[in-house]
């Protein structure tokens, strides 16, 4: 079968969204000041928090299925580029 | 009495400082305000006020979905008119995910909401909502608000500075931008900023919250200062 005969296949993609370097995390901070070195976790040394969105999504293939999203992402900012980074990736 | 100029104050799912504007506006100001739907028409306005609030309920992040709504493309079209646009805490949010300021508005440092008052120091007072403010000038303000903390990079930063467009900081009693009057971890105690023509800005405090006497712990009335200052605007650009 050609590639561009392939039916749909459904895709689990996730968007995971966190704050630059540059710009602190201060959930992250408390996590691991608070909770995790105040447990004993003291080789810990550093927590970033970040947000993380898991789509479903219908597409010919998994590149077609990454495409989409990032699309998605840059086009409706789903983060902000100036204070976020951003990765895709397919779920199995 | 200015009853000839027309302010829109917009509402989208969520605003919840929208009443308060329109009575400023009306009631202390003495200018006609009306409230717009975000998917109706934003026609025959002076100027345009987007409230404070929760749009959207904050969803993904304060600011974002409404800053898609339908209304934002014709507050676009007027911001390159000239019209003053004025976005006033989760109306500043949607400003800057609409692209019309710069930057960003992440949680705050401590991770709590702040509701509290402030002082404020005018930076400049050319623009559409300081203009019959001194540069220097101290206001007392409320703010409530959880997603503040004002962020931009290098490049941004040094931009803002290059063309004045920061225009009100956050400052102790003695009108000095410290550590310990800056609510929220802004960078640089920054708490509003303008566009490049300095029609548009946006700002986290509550004018409309400060603008009666009776109002302020302080007996202020300095949110009062803001609107004022975009009624001379509208009033100088018809003359």
């Amino acid at each position: 079968m050609r590639v561009c005969d392939r039916l749909p296949q459904k895709y689990t993609v996730e968007i995971v969204i966190e704050n630059k370097p540059a710009a602190r995390d201060p959930e992250g901070e408390t996590v691991m000041r608070d909770l995790a070195h105040k447990s004993g976790y003291t080789n810990i040394k550093s927590i970033r928090t970040g947000k993380i969105l898991r789509l479903n999504l219908e597409a010919s293939s998994e590149i077609e299925a990454k495409d989409t999203v990032i699309r998605m992402v840059n086009e409706l900012r789903i983060y902000n580029p100036v204070a976020h980074v951003y990765r895709v990736e397919i779920k199995d | 009495m200015n009853t000839e100029i027309k302010i829109g104050v917009i509402r989208f799912p969520g605003s919840n400082c929208d009443l308060d504007t329109v009575y400023v506006l009306r009631n202390v100001l003495g200018v006609s305000a009306d409230l717009v739907w975000h998917k109706d028409k934003l026609e025959g306005f002076d100027g345009i006020i987007l409230p404070g609030g929760f749009a959207y309920g904050d969803a993904l992040r304060a600011g974002i979905i409404a800053a898609y709504s339908p209304v934002i493309l014709e507050v676009k079209t007027l911001a390159r008119e000239g019209v003053p646009i004025a976005g006033i805490c989760n109306g500043f949010q949607v400003l800057i995910e609409a692209g019309l300021l710069p930057g960003a508005l992440l949680p705050n440092d401590g991770l709590k909401f702040i509701c509290k008052w402030i002082n404020l120091r005018i930076e400049h007072s050319d623009t559409a909502f300081t203009n019959i403010e001194k540069k220097g000038g101290l206001w007392k303000l409320p703010i409530a608000h959880g997603e503040g903390k004002y962020f931009a990079d290098k490049t941004i930063l040094k931009d803002l500075y290059e063309n004045n467009q920061i225009v009100f900081l956050y400052v102790n009693d003695e009108g000095e931008p410290t550590e310990d009057a800056n609510p929220n971890g802004s960078f640089d105690s920054i708490a509003g900023i303008c566009n490049l023509e300095r029609n548009v800005l946006g700002l986290m405090p509550h004018p409309e919250r400060g603008s009666e006497k009776t109002l302020s712990p302080f007996r202020t009335d300095h949110g009062n200062r803001f609107f004022q200052s975009m009624i001379e605007y509208i009033r100088k650009g018809v003359a």
